[in-house]
């Protein structure tokens, strides 16, 4: 273990974890379930095809109220919170001046205040972030008291309706409040998975009976970190420490869809958040390498932080995020290249154990989203 | 069947015959989790006790298998390539690695048996 179990925080549903036979692991200065007796690639294609609720209590929900709300989050993130109505959420990130992402999350309206859904590793620092951005008609409100269940799965809506018809309907990158077997959930449709699900806020002293009344359901099944991590990869989706950091800029990780459009180089109100200058700056003139997918041939996983090479043995770049993808069949990686081996069908190289290995940049995701979209 | 002898490293060794048959433990495999590669070493090569022989890579991580003792690989699991997930579903019995012809049958004593491995175990958890 790299950190003494002594120092490391437990979500509330850490008996449950415990209960359901979990292997836990540290993870972000928690004790979190890795994987459950299934196992990871089980997990992962019990997702796929199912549904599987992951406890992700350990992520930070932040609360911003006030007159000077959207003037806060607006100078800290890319984005244009003026046209978001109350339920919808968006996927944004915190910059720093060098235009690096200090952390990536999910922010959402609601009727009276913004919530943030951020990163485990990174809350204190986020919060710290925010708090120092707000003026005085601002307040953040860090909820220590409230846990996240994540519902992920082709079956996930089916389930969930079962306890609340209305949530069937809710949207893609929509948020609202329901009842749960008579539970107060705020409950947003997204996730990490790139299927279609639900990620649910709830207080601590509901978790534990909302989390057992889920799994009642015959066709859900507890999922642990280690799945969460391969289907987030398989689904293109970045890990931020991984493929994104302090030093990569959106435009380099290929997360210009994120920046809304007003404030991107040719928009109303272009800039005005850290880092503008060379965020806006790599928008008309695109930066020296970027974020690709990559699939290593024959069957040995390629893990960062490997070094890829050209042909000619010229570095051109490096693997941030590499596993065996379970319904892919096979290793998949994402990484950066240079832009001028970026196109689709580029080869790179590298080697694991000294045996050599040619990578493919190929399109992302791996695996097709399957997404709730309003038709 | 002669008896099962392990490392501290969680490999296990039993002599069959002339040979002595190379595995990992159950503890091991469970450690591990799901594995989607093996890497076994070729027939012919040499191997030495205590060093890397083989090599297993799970969806989270890469672990090696040290040599419970010197010897001349004889033969190897071929099955394990296309199917590595049967080490996790069978460690001791069909998911074996490889049989080597040993340059010392009496390397064999210096591994633990099995109430000293177990014992080992119980101090793991």
């Amino acid at each position: 273990m790299d950190e003494p179990a002594a120092q490391l925080q437990q979500t509330v549903l850490y008996e449950l974890h415990q209960s359901l036979g979990a292997r836990i692991v540290p993870f972000a200065g928690y004790q979190m379930p890795l994987n459950y007796s299934p196992g990871i690639i089980k997990e992962h294609r019990h997702t796929r095809t199912s549904a599987s609720l992951f406890d992700v209590s350990h992520m930070g929900q932040i609360r911003i109220y006030g007159a000077g709300a959207i003037e806060t989050l607006e100078s800290l993130m890319p984005i244009d919170l003026s046209t978001l109505k109350p339920g919808q959420q968006r996927y944004n990130f915190l910059t720093n001046n060098n235009g690096g992402i200090v952390d990536d999350l999910m922010i959402s309206r609601l009727a009276d205040h913004w919530q943030l859904i951020v990163n485990a590793a990174n809350k204190m620092k986020d919060l710290e972030l925010i708090t120092t951005a707000c003026g005085s008609q601002t307040t953040v409100d860090y909820q220590h008291d409230a846990a996240l269940i994540a519902l992920q799965g082709p079956a996930a809506s089916t389930i969930l309706s079962r306890h609340s018809t209305e949530t069937a309907s809710l949207p893609f990158m929509h948020q609202g409040q329901f009842e749960i077997g008579g539970i107060p959930c705020l409950i947003s449709r997204s996730g990490y998975t790139g299927e279609d699900g639900f990620e649910i806020s709830v207080s601590n002293s509901h978790a534990m009976t909302l989390a057992e009344s889920l799994l009642a359901h015959p066709e859900v099944e507890a999922a642990g970190l280690g799945c969460r991590d391969s289907l987030r990869l398989e689904a293109g989706l970045c890990l931020h420490g991984n493929d994104i950091n302090e030093q990569t800029t959106p435009l380099e990780a290929n997360l210009l869809w994120a920046i809304s459009p007003d404030r991107r180089a040719d928009g109303k109100r272009a800039g005005n958040f850290p880092g503008d200058a060379r965020i806006l700056e790599e928008m008309r003139s695109p930066p020296a390498q970027c974020r690709v997918g990559l699939r290593p041939d024959g069957k040995i996983p390629v893990r960062p932080p490997a070094a890829l090479f050209t042909e000619t043995g010229v570095e051109s770049g490096l693997v941030t995020s590499g596993s065996f993808g379970p319904s892919v069949g096979g290793p998949i990686a994402m990484g950066y290249v240079n832009r001028a081996f970026s196109a689709l069908g580029a080869r790179h190289h590298t080697k694991v154990r000294g045996k050599p290995i040619t990578l493919t940049v190929v399109e992302l995701p791996f695996v097709a989203h399957n997404y709730h979209r309003r038709r | 069947m002669s008896e099962t002898r392990f490392t501290d490293d969680h490999e296990w060794a039993r002599l069959e015959g002339d040979l002595i048959v190379v595995g990992i433990t159950n503890y091991a495999q469970e450690q591990l989790g799901d594995i989607v590669f093996i890497e076994l070493p070729s027939v012919g090569s040499t191997v030495e006790q205590g060093q890397e022989a083989a090599v297993i890579e799970s969806v989270k991580a890469a672990g090696d298998v040290k040599s419970p003792v010197t010897g001349s690989i004889a033969q190897v699991n071929e099955a394990l390539v296309d199917h590595p997930e049967t080490v996790n579903q069978d460690p001791a019995g069909e998911g074996w690695f490889y049989k080597v012809t040993p340059a010392d049958p009496a390397e064999m004593d210096d591994l633990l048996d099995e109430t000293a491995y177990n014992n080992m175990l119980v101090g793991l958890e």
